[in-house]
């Protein structure tokens, strides 16, 4: 049977649970494993990165898989899609694999066919010069980024998702396509505080935030929204409720709690809070979710805004990439950058990078003296003898 | 080896497909150079440059193929990719998103799968009007044969704006932009052709997602596709028909490296892991310090750091200290082991994960909105798990209870664990304290102590005391 054609296919409007299927679920991932996948399952010995994008699988029946990995921009056309069939089709038996951060992996089975696919993976670009199928993303790098919607599909976004990674990338493409770092280093990017990308665990996160309150559409908030839920939905009980001038059923908000997280808009379309000049960039560094050497651990916020610079955010890049090459240059081997930023402190990072420390960058929300340093444990930098002189401690 | 629930149709690309090979050649490289979309779009276009993958360059094709498809060849408006990057191009100079706030649309009888979605500006871009996400199960690991790829691009090409996301941030296929009254139709050949399911969205079962597990991985503790598989299967009404306080998502990583993530991003976090030895091949630790193999796989390989110093690189990396060099050989004292993993991933010929494999549950991670953002905690330290997993089940079927009953609106189950607090979250599942679910024990004293566990219970007669103290 082929896909329907015309309007509605094969589907009746007139009755809609004819022939109805439901609750079927995903297809099932055994008919998508290669061959050499399933004859291997679960005998995987060890495995090696031959060069950055290739690794090599080596099974205890002594059977190898090479697989290519390069970068795709997450948000793709059917067309790139096909073209990603038309390699598959081509050198791996119609057979394709896509990662957790938005890799492509082909699979095959002779280093000759790795030469082959890698050649042809590089040589496809589109007019523009962009590469379409770059590859790398292994082993101590930056991979791909994982990122959300933005202003592609997205109703809260404090910034754009696809234009930012695609900035960023360019700038550290070339740690995409190397392993020179001390680890590996994970970026992501979300469009606002809802963090439906969860980049709270990154090494390099890139936050949306607001800095203005919500506006509100007093014509018709009480019509479209029901106020009790979007009185409840404040974290801080900001947002109270009030009459207009006309005594219609509104609400207020109590600017100095507003802490700017946007769930009220979430709640109530009544309650537009992105705004050009408000809205912008967090940078927060140092997050981890591996076990390894260290407990996972949450990334931490190091610049609290930086503009919606479009189309290329040049504040937001240079700041990222001054990260990456003072975290390259100074973390020893294995050290992943929040494990690096321990071993130094806090204080020396700012030294070390440039970027002011200032009073945004101190938790005054939940369990915020958590962060507070109780001892007297700490490196002497310039900052300190700011703080000495302005209490009058030194000259 | 394994299979599905229910035979499955197989996909033949040749019977399935809508367009023929001249339709799907139907631009040429040259006339794609020459290509104005029409809207004048220079912040967009200047994404076309630079290295990496560009969104922008790819949306144009599709854009050129949709100008030269016949008119009864696409169902939905033929600028619609056009008028996309043209909106994309005015939210840039607003500096604010153009989409309305959200917009209740779906398929009937789901209440999830569907994110319905309208421009503010469709007079200015008519093609973006309607805009809805539908998002489509993805297979366990995200493996593909090309001939379903070929044909959901066919069928999304056809009755959609022919963009994706491959993937979306919890794991599902995302098709962006279509108009309400396709959404059955898709829904139809997505079941009937493709025998393929929508995922999750709003307050439900959020689609599961897994690592690549034991399919091309040593490290992986148990099956994670199989798992992932059945626990999708079996919960198919959560996950379609919104029921809960909030989302919730489960996520299998097979070992505690973690690369699906779930110990940040799931509610439940299954991690895979292993209560025996670490398996030591002697003669292949010899030979990295030897320098006979190259540490980590290979994984430094792109800068020089001298020669490989099993001390400095594993022993003192070692979080507990628990491994040493003995008369030239490798001792662990697999007691004192935390599996971070470490040791394994740099001297991985060498070392392995033991035998007796099975998984940690870990409970409560969340992104930051509203009260923080959260990391899953432990609830059980070890599991052992067969298909078809009852005992998982019965722990998820026991949260979501609890969960159901006490939650409050949009409130994920860490936040209610945090609320009540996890000595009453313990008592809801059945299990016993213990002191691997805490980083320490409370600094505070300020126990709530129940009447039961003091003797002679909390009446007290203010007479008898008085009789003894006076006022």
């Amino acid at each position: 049977m082929a896909l329907s054609t015309g309007k509605y296919g094969k589907y009746d409007p007139q009755s809609p649970t004819k022939d109805r299927i439901t609750d079927i679920g995903p297809r099932h991932f055994w008919e998508f494993f290669p061959p050499i996948i399933q004859r291997n399952y679960g005998k995987w010995l060890y495995h090696e990165v031959l060069e950055p994008g290739v690794l090599v699988h080596v099974s205890e029946t002594g059977e190898k898989v090479y697989t290519v990995r390069c970068g795709s921009p997450r948000l793709m056309s059917v067309e790139y899609v096909r073209e990603i069939c038309d390699i598959a089709d081509k050198y791996c038996d119609g057979y394709v694999r896509f990662t957790t951060r938005n890799n492509i992996e082909f699979m095959v089975d002779s280093l000759e066919k790795v030469q082959a696919l890698k050649q042809e993976l590089e040589s496809r670009k589109f007019y523009s010069g962009s590469y379409k199928f770059p590859v790398g993303g292994t082993g101590a790098c930056i991979s791909n980024v994982v990122h959300t919607q933005g202003y592609i599909h997205c109703h809260t976004p404090a910034t754009d998702a696809s234009s930012l990674v695609k900035a960023v990338m360019d700038e550290l493409f070339d740690y995409f396509k190397s392993m020179v770092l001390p680890a590996k280093v994970r970026v992501a990017v979300a469009c606002c505080l809802n963090m439906c990308g969860a980049v709270h665990c990154s090494d390099i996160a890139l936050l949306g935030i607001h800095r203005k309150p919500p506006i509100i559409d007093h014509e018709v908030i009480d019509q479209v929204c029901e106020l009790p839920l979007v009185i409840a939905s404040c974290p801080l009980g900001a947002i109270s409720p009030d009459k207009t001038p006309e005594g219609k059923r509104t609400l207020k908000i109590k600017v100095e709690r507003c802490m700017f997280c946007g769930n009220c808009y979430t709640m109530c379309p009544a309650l537009p809070i992105a705004d050009k000049t408000g809205d912008g960039v967090a940078i927060l560094v140092g997050g981890k979710l591996s076990n390894r050497v260290s407990e996972p651990k949450f990334s931490k916020v190091v610049v609290a805004y930086l503009p919606n610079n479009f189309p290329r955010y040049p504040e937001v890049v240079q700041t990222v990439k001054k990260i990456v090459e003072v975290y390259a240059q100074d973390a020893r081997k294995h050290e992943r950058l929040g494990d690096w930023i321990e071993r130094i402190g806090w204080e020396r990072f700012f030294e070390k990078t440039g970027i002011p420390f200032t009073e945004h960058l101190i938790d005054d929300y939940r369990l915020a003296y958590d962060t507070y340093r109780t001892s007297t444990q700490f490196k002497f930098t310039e900052a300190a003898w700011e703080v000495s002189r302005a209490a009058g401690g030194i000259e | 080896m394994f299979s599905p629930k229910r035979p499955q149709k197989e996909i033949k690309y040749q019977e399935l497909r809508i367009y023929t090979d001249e339709e799907l050649r139907n631009y040429t490289e040259e006339e794609l150079k020459e290509f104005k979309i029409k809207h004048p779009i220079p912040d967009v276009e200047e994404l076309e440059k630079g290295p990496w993958p560009s969104f922008v360059a790819d949306a144009k094709r599709e854009a050129l193929r949709r100008r030269k498809l016949a008119d009864d060849r696409m169902m939905i408006d033929r600028y619609v990719v056009e008028d996309l990057l043209g909106q994309l191009q005015l939210s840039f100079e607003d500096g604010e998103t153009h989409w309305k706030h959200g917009g209740i649309v779906g398929v009937f009888g789901y209440g999830g799968g569907v994110i319905g979605r309208y421009s503010d500006v469709p007079e200015k871009f008519p093609g973006v009007a309607h805009f809805h996400t539908i998002r489509v199960n993805q297979p366990a690991s995200k493996f593909y044969k090309t001939d379903f790829l070929r044909a959901l691009c066919d069928l999304w090409e056809y009755r959609g704006s022919g963009l994706m996301n491959m993937h979306g941030s919890t794991g599902d296929i995302i098709l962006l932009g279509t108009t309400t009254d396709q959404l059955e139709p898709i829904f139809y050949d997505l079941t009937h052709e493709l025998d393929q399911d929508l995922g999750g969205s709003g307050s439900n079962l959020r689609t599961p997602s897994c690592c690549i597990g034991r399919a091309r991985c040593e490290w992986a503790c148990y099956d994670t596709q199989d798992m992932c598989y059945e626990i999708t299967m079996h919960y198919q009404d959560e996950l379609h028909r919104p029921a809960f306080p909030y989302k919730f998502k489960i996520k299998f990583d097979g070992c505690p490296i973690g690369c699906v993530a779930s110990i940040a991003r799931a509610d439940i976090s299954v991690i895979g892991t292993w209560r025996d030895a670490i398996r030591i091949d002697q003669d292949a630790v010899k030979a990295y310090i030897e320098g006979d193999i190259l540490p980590s796989g290979g994984a430094h390989r792109g800068r020089d750091w001298g020669k490989f110093d099993i001390k400095k690189e594993v022993l003192d990396l070692c979080p507990t200290k628990c491994m040493w060099m003995e008369d030239g050989k490798l001792v662990i004292d697999n007691n004192e082991c935390v599996r971070c993993m470490h040791c394994i991933t740099v001297m991985p010929r060498a070392l392995r994960p033991g035998t007796d494999t099975g998984v940690s549950i870990l409970i409560g991670a969340k992104a930051p909105i509203l009260e923080g953002a959260q990391l899953s905690q432990v609830i059980v330290p070890f599991m052992k798990v067969e298909p078809p997993y009852d005992n998982v089940k019965e722990l998820i079927d026991k949260v979501w209870e609890f969960w159901m009953e006490e939650g409050k609106n949009r409130e994920r189950v860490g936040e209610l664990i945090q609320r009540v607090g996890l000595p009453k979250f313990l008592e809801v599942l059945g299990l016993p304290p213990a002191p691997q679910m805490v980083k320490m024990p409370r600094t505070n004293p300020y126990i709530f102590w129940k009447e039961e566990d003091v003797p002679g219970g909390f009446t007290r007669d203010i007479n008898e005391y008085r009789a003894k103290h006076k006022r």
